[in-house]
C-alpha cells in the first residue's frame, strides 16, 4: 500500500493514474537489467523508472 | 423536417478503443488535418444520425485528464474551454473501457464539470463476462448524471444506441457529478466572486496550466490567484483524491467483480514477451519479418507498377501528337509520378505492421523492454516507437516523440530519428542496389540484394544510436526526468481499424509527396529542355559541324544522340549541374547525379524521378524502365556511370544525408527554434559527405 510520497518529485500524471496514498500497489515484473518497474497501481498497469519509484513510500498492507 | 448539423467530440484515455468507436460511427467519411499552427493531428468525421440529423464527429487526442502535459492534450483543453470555437461540441462523448473504468472515470468527472451535455460510452463490454464484471447501469447513470451506452466495437454492438443517444443530447443533464471546489472553499469562493460570469472549473484550469483562454483575463486571474507551483500541485492532488473517492463510492455500488472468473492471460503473455531472453528474441524476430516483407514480398507489385508506367510513357509517346506538351507528359510527369507510386506497396506494408504492433498493445512492452538499454545512449524506452516508425516516415515519427516526458531524451530522439531508413530512401536504395549488387543468393536462400538493403537499415540505426550517444555526452540540458507508460491489455487488432489506418496514411503520403514530385518533375523538365545562349540554340549546327570533321561517316542515329546530349549539357539544368560538379566529383558523381541530389533536397524520393526525367530528355531511344535507362548511362570514357564505387558512395550519401524539407519543418515546429533543424542539417550532411567520400576513394 502506498503511504506517502514527495509530491514535488512525482508527476501529476502518475497521481491521476491512481498513485495516491492509501491505494494498493503490486510489483508485477522488473524489466531486464533491473529497470523500469512494472506495477499494478490501483488497477492501472504502469511502468515507471526506479528514480521515480524511490520517491514513493510503501508499506505492507 | 429540415436537416440539422451538430458537433460531437469524442474524448477518452489512450487505449480505450476511442478510434474504433470513431471508425464505427464514421466509416471512411474521415478527414485528417492539422490544428492551425501546430502539428497535432485533427481527425474529423461525418456521421448521419436518425431524425435527419447529421453530426461532425471530432476525434480528440487521447488524454488521461484535463491537466495537460503535452501539446496533444492542450488541444483538448483549449477546444473544450472555448465556447466560441467553431468546433465546440454540442455534446461530448467520453469513451471509457470496462476494465479500466475507475481510471477512465477520472476524466469523465472533469468533463462533467464543464457543464456540457455528456454521454458515457463503456467500450469493450464483450470482455465483461471473461473478467467476471457486472454493472448496474441505472444506478451508475443516476450517480454520474449521464446517459451510459454499452458498446462493443468488436461485435458491432451499441453503435445504434449511441447514435440515438447523440440525437437526444438535449435531454442530458449538464450538472457536475461532484463539487471539486470543496477541497479549498476559501480559495474557490474568492475565484467565484472575482469572476461571477465564468465557470469555476474553467477558472481553475486556467490558473493551473498554460492554456490559451481569453488571454486578457488570464493574467488577471493569474495575478490575483496565483500560488506557488508546489501549493497548486498539492491542491491538484487533493482534487484528484476527491474525484477518486467519489468514483470509488459510485463503483462500489454499481460494479461487481467476481475475480474468480478472471483469467491471468495478460500476466502469462507479459512474462514471455518481456522475458530477459525471449523478449528480445521475439522483438528481433518481429523486426526481421517486417523487413522481409518490405524487401521481398513487396517487390512483385513494385515491378508491376514500374513496368506499367514505362508502358504508359511509351504509349503516350507513340499515340499523341509529337510536340513539347507530349514530351512534358511522357518525359516529365509520367516518370515523376511513377517514381512515387512505385513504393506504395512498401509503405502500405510498413504502416500495416506498425499499426498492428500498436493496436495489440505490444509496442508498450517493447518500450518497457528497451528503456534501460536506450537510456545508456541518452534515449528513452519510448524512443523505440519513433525509431521504428521512422522506417515509414520521419514526420509522424517525430510527432510520436511527444509522449517522451524528459525534454533532453525527447530532443535527442528528434535529432537522430531522420537517420533511420525512411520509406523515401527505399526507391533510391532499390534501384541502385539492383544496378550494382548481383542478384545472387548467399547460403542458397538469402538474397544478396536483400542483405545489402538490410545492412543499410542497420547502418541507419547504428548512426542514430551513435549520434545520440554523442549528443547525450555534449548536450547540457537539465530537465526533470519522468517516465510513465501504461501497459494496456492485449487485444486482437480490429481489421477495420488497421485497414483505415493503412489506407489513410498511404493516401496522405502519396498525395503529399506526389505534389512535390509533380512540381519538381515539371520544373526539371523545363530546365532540361531549354537553355540560355547560343550554344543551346545552335546545338544541331555545332554538333553536325564537329561530327563532319571528326567522323564524317557516323550514322544518323549517333549524330542525333550527340545532339541531344549536347543540348542537355547546355540547358539550364546542365549548367547548374556542371557548376556543382567539382564538389561532387570526389564522391564519384557526374553532373546529372548532382542535379538529382540537388533536387532531392526537397524530398529524397525525387532522386529516381529526376534521373528518370533527365535521362528521358537526353535520350532519343525509347528505353523502357528507369532501371535500364540508368544501367545504359555511360561516362565519356565509355564505362558505366553506376559502377560499384559510385553506387556504394551514393547509398551511403542517401543513408545519412538530411534531405527532407518537411522533416526540417516539423523539427522546427516541435523544438520551437531554427537552431535544432539547422544543427541537424549541417551535421547529417557532413556525415553523409564524408562517408560517401571515404567509400568512393577506397573503392575506386
Amino acid at each position: 500500500m502506498i503511504c506517502d510520497f514527495d509530491i514535488d518529485l512525482i508527476p501529476l500524471k502518475l497521481l491521476e493514474m491512481g498513485c495516491l496514498p492509501g491505494n494498493e500497489v503490486e510489483l508485477l515484473q522488473v524489466a531486464p537489467f533491473g529497470d523500469p518497474l512494472y506495477l499494478d497501481i490501483n488497477g492501472s498497469f504502469l511502468a515507471i523508472r526506479i528514480e521515480t519509484a524511490q520517491h514513493i513510500k510503501v508499506q505492507k498492507s | 423536417m429540415s436537416s440539422q448539423n451538430i458537433n460531437v467530440a469524442l474524448i477518452g484515455n489512450p487505449n480505450v478503443g476511442k478510434t474504433s468507436v470513431f471508425n464505427a460511427l464514421t466509416g471512411l467519411n474521415q478527414q485528417v488535418g492539422n490544428y492551425p499552427g501546430i502539428t497535432v493531428e485533427k481527425k474529423m468525421g461525418f456521421c448521419r444520425l436518425p431524425q435527419n440529423i447529421s453530426a461532425n464527429i471530432l476525434d480528440l487526442p487521447g488524454t488521461y485528464s484535463l491537466n495537460a502535459s503535452s501539446i496533444d492534450e492542450n488541444v483538448v483543453i483549449e477546444l473544450l474551454l472555448n465556447r466560441n470555437d467553431r468546433l465546440f461540441p454540442d455534446v461530448i462523448v467520453v469513451v471509457a473501457e470496462v476494465e479500466n473504468l475507475k481510471r477512465n472515470l477520472l476524466l469523465f468527472t472533469q468533463i462533467k464539470d464543464l457543464e456540457v451535455p455528456t454521454i458515457l460510452v463503456i467500450n469493450m463490454v464483450d470482455r465483461m463476462k471473461g473478467r467476471g464484471i457486472s454493472l448496474d447501469i441505472p444506478l451508475l447513470e443516476k450517480e454520474l448524471q449521464t446517459k451510459i451506452v454499452l458498446v462493443s466495437t468488436r461485435k458491432n454492438e451499441g453503435i445504434t444506441e449511441l447514435k440515438e443517444a447523440i440525437v437526444n443530447y438535449k435531454n442530458l443533464s449538464t450538472e457536475p457529478c461532484l463539487h471539486a471546489s470543496s477541497i479549498d472553499p476559501e480559495y474557490f469562493d474568492g475565484l467565484r466572486k472575482a469572476f461571477p460570469n465564468q465557470l469555476l472549473y474553467k477558472l481553475w484550469l486556467v490558473v493551473t496550466q498554460d492554456v490559451n483562454f481569453l488571454n486578457l483575463e488570464r493574467n488577471e486571474i493569474r495575478g490575483q490567484f496565483t500560488r506557488s507551483h508546489s501549493e497548486l500541485k498539492r491542491l491538484q492532488q487533493k482534487e484528484t483524491i476527491k474525484r477518486y473517492q467519489f468514483i470509488n463510492d459510485v463503483l462500489k455500488k454499481g460494479m461487481t467483480i467476481n475475480s474468480e472468473l478472471a483469467t491471468d492471460f495478460r500476466g502469462k503473455l507479459d512474462r514471455v514477451l518481456t522475458h530477459k531472453v525471449f523478449g528480445y528474441v521475439i522483438f528481433f524476430a518481429i523486426l526481421f519479418v517486417i523487413f522481409q516483407a518490405i524487401f521481398d514480398w513487396s517487390s512483385v507489385p513494385m515491378d508491376f507498377i514500374d513496368q506499367l508506367f514505362a508502358n504508359l510513357s511509351s504509349y503516350v509517346d507513340a499515340h499523341f501528337v509529337a510536340g513539347p506538351l507530349t514530351d512534358l507528359v511522357s518525359q516529365g510527369i509520367i516518370p515523376g509520378i511513377g517514381g512515387i507510386l512505385i513504393f506504395i506497396p512498401q509503405i502500405a506494408f510498413l504502416f500495416l505492421f506498425i499499426s498492428v504492433l500498436e493496436e495489440t498493445g505490444y509496442m508498450s512492452r517493447v518500450v518497457f523492454l528497451m528503456d534501460k538499454i536506450m537510456r545508456r545512449f541518452g534515449l528513452s524506452g519510448k524512443s523505440v516507437v519513433p525509431l521504428i516508425s521512422g522506417t515509414a516516415c520521419a514526420i509522424p515519427a517525430i510527432m510520436a516523440t511527444r509522449n517522451i516526458e524528459n525534454w533532453k531524451e525527447r530532443l535527442i530522439t528528434i535529432l537522430v530519428t531522420p537517420f533511420t531508413t525512411c520509406s523515401a530512401r527505399l526507391p533510391v536504395y532499390a534501384i541502385i542496389i539492383a544496378l550494382i549488387i548481383p542478384d545472387t543468393r548467399v547460403l542458397g536462400f538469402l538474397s544478396l540484394q536483400g542483405l545489402t538493403l538490410m545492412a543499410l537499415y542497420l547502418a541507419g540505426f547504428a548512426m542514430a544510436i551513435a549520434s545520440s550517444y554523442l549528443l547525450s555526452k555534449y548536450l547540457t540540458l537539465s530537465s526533470k526526468s519522468f517516465f510513465v507508460i501504461e501497459l494496456p491489455n492485449y487485444k486482437v487488432p480490429l481489421a477495420k481499424n488497421i485497414a483505415i489506418t493503412v489506407v489513410e496514411k498511404t493516401k496522405a503520403f502519396v498525395l503529399g509527396a506526389g505534389k512535390i514530385i509533380l512540381a519538381i518533375s515539371i520544373i526539371l523538365w523545363f530546365l532540361a529542355s531549354y537553355g540560355p545562349g547560343e550554344n543551346f540554340k545552335n546545338a544541331e549546327a555545332i554538333v553536325t559541324e564537329q561530327v563532319k570533321t571528326t567522323q564524317p561517316d557516323a550514322p544518323i542515329d549517333e549524330i542525333e544522340g550527340k545532339i541531344d546530349a549536347y543540348k542537355l549539357e547546355n540547358s539550364y539544368i546542365g549548367i547548374m549541374g556542371k557548376s556543382i560538379e567539382p564538389v561532387l566529383r570526389p564522391l564519384g558523381y557526374d553532373w546529372k547525379i548532382g542535379i538529382a541530389i540537388l533536387s532531392s533536397f526537397a524530398a529524397r524520393e525525387v532522386f529516381v524521378g529526376t534521373l528518370a526525367t533527365i535521362y528521358s530528355v537526353g535520350d532519343s531511344e525509347e528505353e523502357d524502365t528507369i532501371k535500364s535507362k540508368m544501367a545504359a548511362e555511360r561516362l565519356p570514357d565509355g564505362t558505366a556511370v553506376f559502377n560499384f564505387a559510385t553506387g556504394i558512395s551514393l547509398l551511403l550519401f542517401y543513408a545519412f544525408a538530411m534531405q527532407c524539407i518537411s522533416t526540417l519543418a516539423i523539427v522546427k515546429k516541435e523544438t520551437n527554434s531554427w537552431k535544432w533543424p539547422m544543427i541537424q542539417l549541417v551535421f547529417m550532411s557532413a556525415v553523409a559527405y564524408l562517408s560517401a567520400l571515404t567509400a568512393y576513394q577506397l573503392l575506386s
